[in-house]
């Protein structure tokens, strides 16, 4: 029964490699190489404030975009369907409101349907008001002839996830998904015997940011010796990883865990305090939740990052685009480092809600704690 | 649980002709299949932590049940099970002892949130696929607003106590956890007032024929609202346990309601009313607890379960349809 | 089923009924008016934001006129936000960027459709499987099935195609144009034909429809084929207004339960045999005018939902109230 499912399985996977063969490819070497050395490279730009700092040196013009008086930026948010963009709307929320220079700050938010933000950026140019546009993509592929139709009016600032066109002003990312992949995994090798074995857990499927850090792991655990046992889905749901993890511990030992996001870190966690396991080697991410974990339980770990402060980052290059400051462009690469056993301490604030992003970059901001909830 | 108990009380008379519900043997099956795949799974860890993780089902199903009995539908329960869950974390804001009064007032708001479905339907005349379909987004809405999105508290142990603590060296069993206890007693209670009281045999009745109930002297609309109630009270229980289990996130209670009508479905329940029962739910809710277990086992990637999911749950009403027209009951 | 007190009301002079999808769609514009000129955004009170407000909701539409003749016959179809990704995904690979193979990819969303529809009417009609968990089934066969095969966007759609969601004929959208002159063929087959009025009847009353000497069986199968094929048309749309397919936009649209929740806002009643086309495309309107309210309000994305959940029981309570009879 195991091998005919496993058959159908097989020739299902090898249809979809045959009929999609130009599908978007998550595993490029260059790409990857890039990524590699981002993450060593010192950036530019003012010490310590790393949403304004820029790794690749190239700064666009925009003289000749500059708005007199009062700006009105519009902002098509994707949703606000995850902690992780709740944090970082109200980065930057508290980022506009600390520029006095904007004088009305439009948001809509497409809750997480594509069809839907292509209607609510036609409806923010329909609307007239918008002196420059920053725009969250949903997905990368479905938002770009929305934001092409976008760029022939007015500026456009692209951040978090990109569009398949260079006609934004400039797109605001931190390192990528393969850094996120590769500081997790390198630390794994670092911390284990050669043919350990590696447990992977990721969220979904097809996720480009999330495809890119998983193809990077993989190729890093593989390359080392380390034995996978698995790589499962979670859904990013908490019951699902504890049981996941539980079934896997039933089977055999497991000596290091490496996610492509932590959301669901700290049930992965209990899944081995529950069973009375030793906690191995994690990779988790710079949630609060898992970086308590982990200074409580002297966990082996580390917590790559997908830095929330880039959320700011838009608001401030649209505010130079606006005062026709050059910014850094076609792409301005924010740091994205990872917290280790050194920074840890300087990064867990038990003030802080469980799902507050330690990366948000706000603490030296007017509302800091209470506008991101904490005491 | 047994479905002796169920048998009994249906049909005495008919001892010549076991009517064993099939949802039973779907059960043994599935439980053969997975210990030919994991003898492990016979080891007091496999068993109790299948019973662990399937306790917030079975109870969700259980009480799916007296709403679809009763003729209608609860697709609110899932976004209940998140409020409970957001709002737990947010009102204990990590005080142990807060627990204490957390949990009554999260019975309350079930309270509330079936009373207002029940009202809805029975006085608005609002379908229940609707009302509680509004309830859903209102309620997922209402948990984002209060959290601002982001839940600002831990649940402390003591919340967590239920979901997640096992109670060690026990003889034989060696392991309980505290989930199973609760599933046998809130299990028990749902069984004992849907098929021993009174307010069972009404929720039957109006299910089978609300018209011929209200002539029957049945209280229609005060029962309806009571099924609704009980649903939205099993959700709490439900929330309390999966986020003992698993902490604090903001899409936990995502799809359960789906996978509660299917596991009451599964158990035998039939839509729009008047035939369903209680250890069967439970049963039907360890069945598809059983199948994920098994695809798991088997190693096989999340597209093909629910494919299997799919076909299970036609192919379980389909037949049930044929056997109903069969035996002409 | 028929009520007596009802069918008489209904031929005395105001049909409160025909005439309340309107009230609603009325006074949603009212308030959409009030927002725009109290909050000084007159902008967004001009005939092309208008439109564009129209073209919100195409793919919700079409889905919706589909889900409309589900639920005459006393059904309903959950499965058709899974067969929107589907068919979305399998036309732009089919395409793969060649205007060539624009007819045969059409052709094959359709087919997939058609398919759909029968599957789910003969499992509903023959088997006798309710509708919900047939749909419900269905719909998880169709989503694991299309997400083991891919997982991101897949192939392309061709320039042409695009012209679909993107193109304009005498200044108004291709799409939105489209879209009436589904709503006028849906009217007409169901105010004109015999099939259109057999549909009532099944709806109405299927035991009677029976003894009429109406193959219900055949009507049920139908109108779920009529359902289906519209959601691979809103499918197809997708497709062309996203350039490409994708597995999860008919999900993330959740054009499921939206397009029943436009149907039962325009009127038509969830015990089937009641209701009709304009009321769904003013319960389309309606949604899509909820959302520019939101937007033009500045409405924060969580309020929003409440509101939204909120906004459909009223609506529905608004016709129902008055009703007699029980509802399931």
């Amino acid at each position: 029964m195991k091998k005919i499912l496993r058959l159908f399985v097989a020739a299902g996977v090898a249809f979809s490699v045959n009929t999609l063969a130009q599908a978007q490819n998550f595993d490029d070497p260059a790409e990857f190489a890039k990524q590699q050395e981002q993450l060593t490279a010192t950036p530019m730009g003012p010490e310590g404030m790393p949403w304004v700092q820029y790794l690749e040196d190239n700064m666009v013009d925009t003289s000749s975009m500059a708005v007199e008086g009062k700006h009105t930026i519009c902002f098509s948010n994707a949703g606000v369907n995850n902690p992780w963009r709740v944090v970082g709307y109200t980065n930057m929320t508290e980022e506009v409101a600390a520029t006095p220079s904007i004088g009305e700050f439009i948001h809509v938010d497409a809750e997480g349907s594509d069809d839907k933000q292509i209607a609510d950026i036609d409806d923010l140019l329909a609307g007239g008001k918008c002196d420059l546009l920053i725009v969250s993509p949903n997905t990368t592929a479905a938002l770009t002839p929305a934001v092409e139709k976008a760029c022939a009016q007015l500026p456009v600032v692209v951040f978090d996830r990109g569009v398949n066109t260079d006609c934004p002003v400039t797109f605001v990312h931190p390192v990528g998904g393969y850094g996120f992949g590769i500081q997790g995994a390198e630390f794994i090798v670092d911390n284990v015997e050669e043919g350990a074995n590696v447990l992977m857990l990721r969220i979904l499927p097809g996720v480009d940011v999330l495809e890119t850090r998983y193809s990077a792991g993989r190729k890093i655990l593989e390359n080392a010796g380390l034995n996978i046992v698995g790589a499962e889905f979670t859904d990013g749901d908490n019951a699902k990883t504890k049981s996941i993890v539980e079934d896997y511990l039933q089977r055999g030992s497991i000596d290091a865990v490496w996610m492509d996001a932590g959301a669901t870190a700290v049930a992965a966690v209990e899944a081995f305090e529950d069973g009375g396991y030793d906690i191995p080697v994690f990779v988790g991410e710079d949630q609060q939740d898992f970086l308590r974990k982990w200074q409580d339980l002297k966990l082996t770990a580390i917590a790559p990052t997908y830095p929330n402060y880039q959320w700011r980052t838009a608001i401030i290059a649209a505010e130079r685009v606006l005062n026709g400051e050059a910014v850094p462009g076609p792409e301005w690469v924010l740091p994205q480092p990872a917290i280790t056993q050194e920074t840890l301490d300087s990064m867990v604030n038990p003030a802080m809600p469980p799902l507050h992003y330690a990366m948000c970059g706000c603490e030296d901001m007017a509302n800091y704690p209470a506008a991101w909830g904490g005491q | 649980m047994t479905d002796q108990p169920l048998s009994s009380a249906e049909a005495p008379k008919k001892r010549a002709l076991p009517h064993i519900n099939p949802v039973y043997f779907l059960l043994a099956a599935l439980i053969a299949a997975i210990l030919l795949q994991n003898p492990n799974f016979a080891e007091p860890t496999g068993y109790m932590n299948f019973l662990k993780r399937a306790a917030p089902l079975a109870i969700l199903a259980a009480g799916q049940v007296y709403v679809l009995v009763s003729g209608g539908f609860d697709l609110s329960v899932g976004s209940l099970i998140t409020l409970v869950v957001v709002g737990s974390s947010m009102l204990t804001n990590n005080d142990p002892s807060a627990t204490l009064w957390v949990i009554p007032v999260m019975l309350c708001i079930g309270l509330a949130v079936g009373l207002i479905n029940g009202l809805v339907v029975c006085f608005l005349k609002v379908p229940s696929l609707i009302a509680t379909l509004g309830m859903m987004i209102t309620l997922t809405g209402v948990s984002f607003m209060w959290s601002g999105g982001s839940p600002r508290g831990y649940l402390p142990d003591t919340f967590r106590f239920f979901g997640r603590v096992n109670i060690m060296d026990i003889p034989v069993i060696r392991m309980l956890p505290v989930a199973l206890i609760v599933l046998i007693v809130v299990g028990f209670a749902l069984y004992w007032l849907m098929h021993r009281t009174n307010f069972g045999r009404m929720v039957h009745a109006i299910g089978d024929n609300p018209q011929a109930a209200r002539l029957g002297g049945v209280p229609v609309n005060r029962v309806r609202i009571l099924a609704f109630v009980v649903s939205s009270l099993s959700a709490v229980v439900t929330g309390i346990l999966l986020g003992g289990f698993a902490g604090v996130s903001t899409d936990v209670g995502n799809g359960y309601e789906l996978q509660a009508i299917t596991a009451a479905v599964l158990g035998g329940a039939q839509l729009l009313g008047g035939r369903g029962s209680v250890p069967a739910a439970i049963a039907g809710a360890l069945s598809l607890q059983a199948i994920f277990t098994l695809l798991n086992f088997l190693g096989l990637p999340q597209p093909v379960r629910q494919v299997v999911q799919g076909l299970i749950l036609i192919i379980a009403v389909a037949l049930a349809m044929y056997r109903r027209k069969r035996t002409g009951r | 089923m028929s009520d007596p007190a009802m069918t008489t009301a209904s031929k005395t002079g105001f049909r409160f009924e025909v005439w309340a999808p309107a009230i609603l769609l009325l006074a949603a514009l009212m308030i959409y008016v009030i927002i725009a000129v109290s909050t000084g955004q007159t902008q967004y009170l001009t005939a092309s934001n208008l439109i564009s407000i129209l073209g919100r909701s195409i793919a919700l539409g079409i889905t919706a006129i589909g889900q409309t003749f589900a639920i005459l016959v006393a059904s309903i179809d959950l499965s058709v936000a899974s067969l929107i990704s589907a068919t979305a995904v399998l036309a732009s690979v089919i395409m793969n960027g060649d205007p060539a193979m624009i007819l045969p990819a059409i052709l094959a969303a359709l087919a997939l459709g058609g398919l759909v529809g029968l599957l789910n009417g003969l499992v509903i009609a023959k088997l006798e499987v309710n509708p919900l968990i047939a749909t419900l089934g269905m719909s998880l066969i169709i989503q694991g099935c299309l997400s083991a095969v891919v997982s991101n966007f897949a192939g392309s759609v061709p320039v042409e195609f695009q012209l679909f969601a993107y193109g304009e004929i005498g200044g108004l959208p291709a799409s939105l144009i489209f879209l009436l002159v589904l709503a006028i063929a849906a009217w007409v087959v169901l105010r004109f034909t015999k099939f259109g009025s057999d549909i009532y009847s099944v709806g109405g009353n299927k035991d009677a429809a029976r003894f009429a000497g109406i193959q219900t069986d055949r009507v049920v199968v139908y109108a779920h084929i009529i359902c289906s094929v519209l959601a691979a048309i809103a499918g197809l749309y997708l497709a062309s207004r996203l350039r490409s397919g994708a597995p999860w936009i008919g999900s993330d649209g959740v054009y499921d339960l939206e397009s029943i929740a436009v149907v039962v806002i325009g009127g038509t009643v969830l015990a089937g045999g009641r209701g009709g086309i304009w009321g769904t495309m003013a319960g389309m309107m309606i949604f899509s005018l909820i959302d520019s309210i939101f937007n033009v309000a500045g409405v924060d994305a969580f309020a929003k939902q409440v509101m939204r959940g909120v906004i459909i029981v009223a609506a529905v309570a608004f016709y129902a109230v008055r009703s007699k009879r029980m509802v399931a």
